[in-house]
């Protein structure tokens, strides 16, 4: 599938051109006022160069006897996108919700509906990693994770072990 | 292991249900007290001058137990700080963050539009004020400000004062030394103070003004010279060297390092702060830190502290204004 | 000998009952911070500075030093069993620690990478001992025309010729980079690609969350999507006999350990360099030197020994320019250096003169943190190697958790976690195209000290681009950079050559 190379070519070319666009806002030559290369300078250059790059790979896949470098499997594509969906919709829910509801909702459904394991392994997992991590993190490390609308849930916690 | 963090979190359980109700009473009893951990923001990275002062403060606070909960620092030193300045505006109204500042809390603001106009931040207290000193290396033979400028002046260009990012307080001092006595330097700027002063050793740059502390190693060590110092008295560890006023040049500088509290934090939660801090700043560890490290210990809080920033704020304007000018 | 009689009242401290059990507690608490991706040793020493200024300073020491190798020698273990480096010195022990698991030969890996890191810390612990002081002036002479030159170096040690698709490997570090320099741009003080001006950014794009991402969410993606059927790791197991057979096993990795180890501590000592050059330099210098450079990367068992002993030499030898010239070279020294601070020592040329017990009370915990290490570690190989056995579908969904919580703790922001997300599909992708991720890490964890140095020399050279070929040290290393960058071509011609006389090879 010669077609998928080539898109990431393209999308790889669309970054650097995004990229230059942007660097342009500081001077991407010699800057006379600190003097030395400007700050637009590297990443303008860098992008520029991997603009130019990743045209050639776009024209290298043209060439009649380019090999054919990748294709999705089908039947697995479709749980790589469930995945990356349960993974943006579980960030999304971690300011919401706070991280200790979201997780195991996370961790539910990835053993439990996706994975399809058994309810003892599913539960336990489920709710053992929250309560490891608080330990760890916020006990331990006192690296304190979103908590979203749980919060006043665990003023009694804080008082206890801080 | 497990099992045992098990029965801990089920004794944690139980026992928070009854707790509620006494911290609930308590705090009505002694006035507001923080519920949870206290994000401590540093507007600088890890490892700079301003985030080692915080991480102190922070100990300082958990060994004396001076607040209920502990203060958590966070580092957020990103576009020299406007990162932690958008972060505070957007906690309006929290009652368990507070910020750790230096000048960038003036100069950030004023050099790039970020949205935050700092008269919205509440003031809690200022700690101190940290000092500069013009520094040469003990190789270089220059023994005073006189010396210093005639040198300056016949290599021109090719002297390099080395300094932190351009536009934070190093090059701010710098301008201000290049507009008093007519020099024209090359600034080159470093990722931190301690990098400056090792460049300045081992002469790949020429003078620093770093604070006391970055450049004291070298200092006792006998290879780096203070020159003069950017503050209205002289100070304590370095009796002999001149202040710019002595010398008749009306040059001072300091970097405050205070804290403050985001917009329209409650009142009470204001004051537990504030108290806070003035006991820290009577405890004799602090004061034995600032005479070693050469701050000035000036506790300041509430509108006090508030004009403070708006002066120190127009000051600053007028400096970026002039180095625009000067270098365009 | 005064030195001699001073670690020997050092040990005298380190080795009482009560700094024993510290000790082991520090290096057991160290090894698991440091083995979770995205915590290291800055978090565990973060947390245990302030319990420092309770505690009796000698047993402080002792307590920062057993973290500090702890979480040094626990980076090893995400490296090697989920292809995550959780610290950037430990990106280089991915590259044949990962196929290694892969190959069920997790147990091996993660015996050499203990083995390594003793001898890497042992022998650099040595030398800190024998040559501090003159060595303190060498890290002085370099200027920032040096460090550019030596991360050039750090890179052409790598990158080279040969190996992947160039086009692609050329496009990897360009992206790397670019994205290096996203945040704020220190030398004019001006906020840069901040995307329409989000705050996320402008601290950047750190390292963590871009390993996390492409190594971590992107792996699984990855393995999800080429094993069709529910897959599971290649069974690893690991008994005691074969523990002792791959303790054995490692008189073979002299040739890279010692590599590792004076090229870690050099490199290490310098400021600004640190442990991450180091280690990609070991490693790409025992590949360089080795008879069958093609078997890196496929799980070479030395290409997991030289970098780890690389860095854990380095992380010694960064302490030196901190305790004699005041300078962190990493944010771990930069927190140690506060407490020092705290303590009441002033870091500089006068601490060995003057506080000679805490300087060799200090060294002598590490000979003691290390040696505790190495036992500690090989004790709990068989439960990491368990780990392994979980069902692939446990082991991804807690692999996905501990990214996300992991790529969340070191800035605490949400936008990092979604960068992460984003890296990670991006990562997949890229993976699927053949290209190369390492030079892609490599570049984003170089570019910033690489573009720093090389416009602060410009700037104070006023523009003099031979400065770099003129300062002897810079030219010296330039001049190793080029030839290694030239070396694969060089073998490549030679193998052709001999080919062309023998086609039957």
């Amino acid at each position: 599938m010669l077609v998928a190379d080539r898109m990431i070519a393209g999308a790889l070319m669309v970054l650097s051109a995004y990229f230059m666009w942007h660097a342009v806002e500081l001077p991407i030559g010699w800057n006379g006022r600190t003097g030395g290369p400007g700050g637009g300078s590297f990443p303008f250059w860098l992008s520029a160069v991997m603009l130019v790059c990743s045209g050639l790979a776009l024209l290298r896949s043209f060439a009649a006897d380019a090999k054919a470098s990748f294709f999705f499997d089908m039947s697995m594509l479709r749980s790589v996108l469930a995945i990356i969906a349960s993974l943006v919709v579980t960030i999304a829910l971690i300011p919401i919700v706070g991280a200790y509801i979201a997780l195991p909702l996370f961790l539910f459904w990835y053993l439990r509906i996706y994975g399809g394991h058994g309810w003892v392994l599913t539960l336990s997992i489920t709710l053992l990693t929250p309560v490891v991590i608080f330990f760890f993190f916020e006990v331990t490390l006192r690296i304190l994770l979103p908590k979203g609308v749980t919060e006043p849930l665990f003023f009694p916690l804080y008082a206890m072990f801080f | 292991m497990q099992n045992n963090i098990t029965r801990r979190f089920m004794m944690a359980a139980t026992a928070s249900v009854a707790l509620f109700a006494t911290t609930a009473t308590s705090a009505l009893a002694e006035g507001w007290a923080p519920q949870k951990p206290v994000e401590m923001v540093i507007m600088a990275g890890q490892g700079g001058g301003a985030d080692r002062l915080a991480r102190m403060f922070q100990a300082i606070i958990q060994k004396e137990g001076l607040s209920r909960m502990p203060m958590l620092p966070v580092n957020m030193g990103g576009g020299s700080g406007a990162e932690a300045l958008r972060y505070l505006k957007d906690k309006e109204g929290d009652a368990h963050t507070i910020m750790a500042t230096l000048n960038s809390y003036y100069t950030t603001p004023l050099r790039t539009d970020i949205g935050v106009n700092i008269e919205e931040f509440t003031p809690i207290a200022r700690m101190a004020e940290d000092t500069f000193l013009l520094w040469v290396s003990a190789d270089s033979g220059i023994t005073s400000l006189d010396d210093y400028v005639a040198k300056v002046k016949t290599s021109g260009k090719d002297w390099k004062m080395g300094g932190t990012g351009t536009g934070q307080e190093d090059s701010l001092l710098t301008a201000m030394i290049e507009k008093t006595f007519g020099l024209e330097m090359t600034y080159v700027p470093f990722q931190g103070g301690g990098d400056v002063a090792k460049n300045l050793v081992g002469n790949h740059i020429d003078s620093t003004v770093n604070n006391p502390s970055e450049q004291m190693g070298f200092f006792r060590a006998g290879k780096s010279i203070p020159l003069v110092a950017f503050t209205p008295e002289r100070l304590v560890q370095f009796p002999d060297v001149p202040t710019a006023r002595e010398l008749g040049h009306d040059l001072v500088y300091v970097m405050q390092r205070s804290f403050v509290a985001p917009p329209g934090m409650p009142a009470e939660a204001v004051a537990y702060y504030t108290e806070m801090f003035r006991q820290l700043s009577e405890l004799p560890e602090w004061q034995k830190y600032t005479q070693d490290e050469s701050l000035e210990p000036a506790f300041l809080t509430g509108n006090e502290l508030q004009a403070y920033f708006l002066e120190e704020r127009e000051k600053h304007r007028a400096i970026l204004a002039g180095m625009e000018d000067g270098s365009s | 000998m005064e030195m001699f009689s001073l670690l020997a009242d050092g040990f005298a401290t380190s080795l009482s009952p009560l700094n024993i059990m510290i000790v082991l507690i520090g290096v057991t608490v160290g090894l698991f911070i440091g083995a979770m991706p995205g915590l290291g040793s800055v978090n565990g020493v973060a947390i245990v500075l302030p319990l420092t200024f309770i505690v009796p300073p000698s047993s402080a020491i002792i307590l920062l030093a057993a973290i500090y190798y702890g979480a040094m020698y626990g980076g090893a273990i995400s490296s090697i069993l989920l292809g995550i480096p959780g610290a950037s010195t430990a990106v280089a022990t991915t590259f044949d620690g990962r196929p290694m698991a892969q190959q069920g030969k997790a147990g091996l890996a993660l015996i050499a990478a203990a083995v390594a890191s003793f001898v890497g810390g042992t022998i650099s612990v040595v030398l800190f001992t024998l040559f501090a002081a003159p060595l303190a002036d060498l890290a002085l002479a370099f200027g920032p025309a040096e460090e550019f030159a030596l991360v050039l170096m750090a890179f052409t040690t790598f990158v080279g010729l040969g190996g992947d698709d160039k086009l692609k490997t050329v496009i990897m570090i360009c992206l790397g980079l670019v994205l290096s320099t996203v945040g704020l741009d220190l030398i004019s003080g001006q906020p840069r690609l901040i995307f329409g001006d989000m705050p996320g950014f402008y601290s950047g794009v750190s390292f963590l969350v871009l390993a996390i991402g492409v190594y971590g969410i992107g792996e699984v993606l990855y393995t999800i999507e080429t094993s069709k059927t529910a897959p599971t790791v290649t069974a690893a197991k690991i008994t005691w006999k074969e523990l002792g057979y791959g303790i054995r096993e490692m008189n073979k990795l002299w040739r890279s350990m010692s590599i590792g180890s004076f090229l870690g501590f050099f490199v290490g000592m310098l400021p600004a360099a640190g442990a991450t050059p180091a280690s990609l330099m070991a490693y790409g210098i025992a590949r360089q030197t080795s008879k069958r450079p093609d078997s890196f990367g496929k799980g070479n068992i030395e290409g997991v020994a030289a970098p780890e002993t690389a860095n854990n030499a380095a992380s010694t030898g960064s302490l030196l320019p901190m305790l004699t010239l005041g300078i962190p070279g990493s944010p771990t020294t930069a927190l140690l250096l506060g407490g020092m601070v705290m303590w009441g020592l002033v870091p500089g040329p006068m601490l060995f003169i003057e506080q000679p017990d805490f300087v060799w009370g200090l060294i002598s915990s590490l000979y003691t943190a290390n040696f505790a290490a190495v036992l500690i570690n090989i004790a709990l190989i068989p439960l990491f190697v368990w780990a392994l056995r979980m069902p692939f579908t446990v082991l991804c969904s807690i692999v996905i958790v501990l990214c996300i919580v992991g790529g969340f703790a070191p800035s605490q922001k949400m936008h990092d976690v979604w960068m992460i997300a984003g890296f990670g599909v991006a990562g997949y992708l890229l993976r699927k195209a053949d290209y190369p991720l390492a030079p892609l890490v490599l570049a984003l964890v170089l570019g910033p000290l690489m573009e720093k140095s090389f416009r602060q020399t410009l700037i104070a050279e006023q523009g003099n681009v031979l400065a770099f070929i003129e300062r002897p040290l810079s030219g010296t290393f330039i001049a190793i950079a080029l030839l290694f960058f030239a070396l694969p071509l060089i073998k490549m011609l030679r193998k052709n050559g001999r080919r062309a006389v023998a086609p039957a090879e």
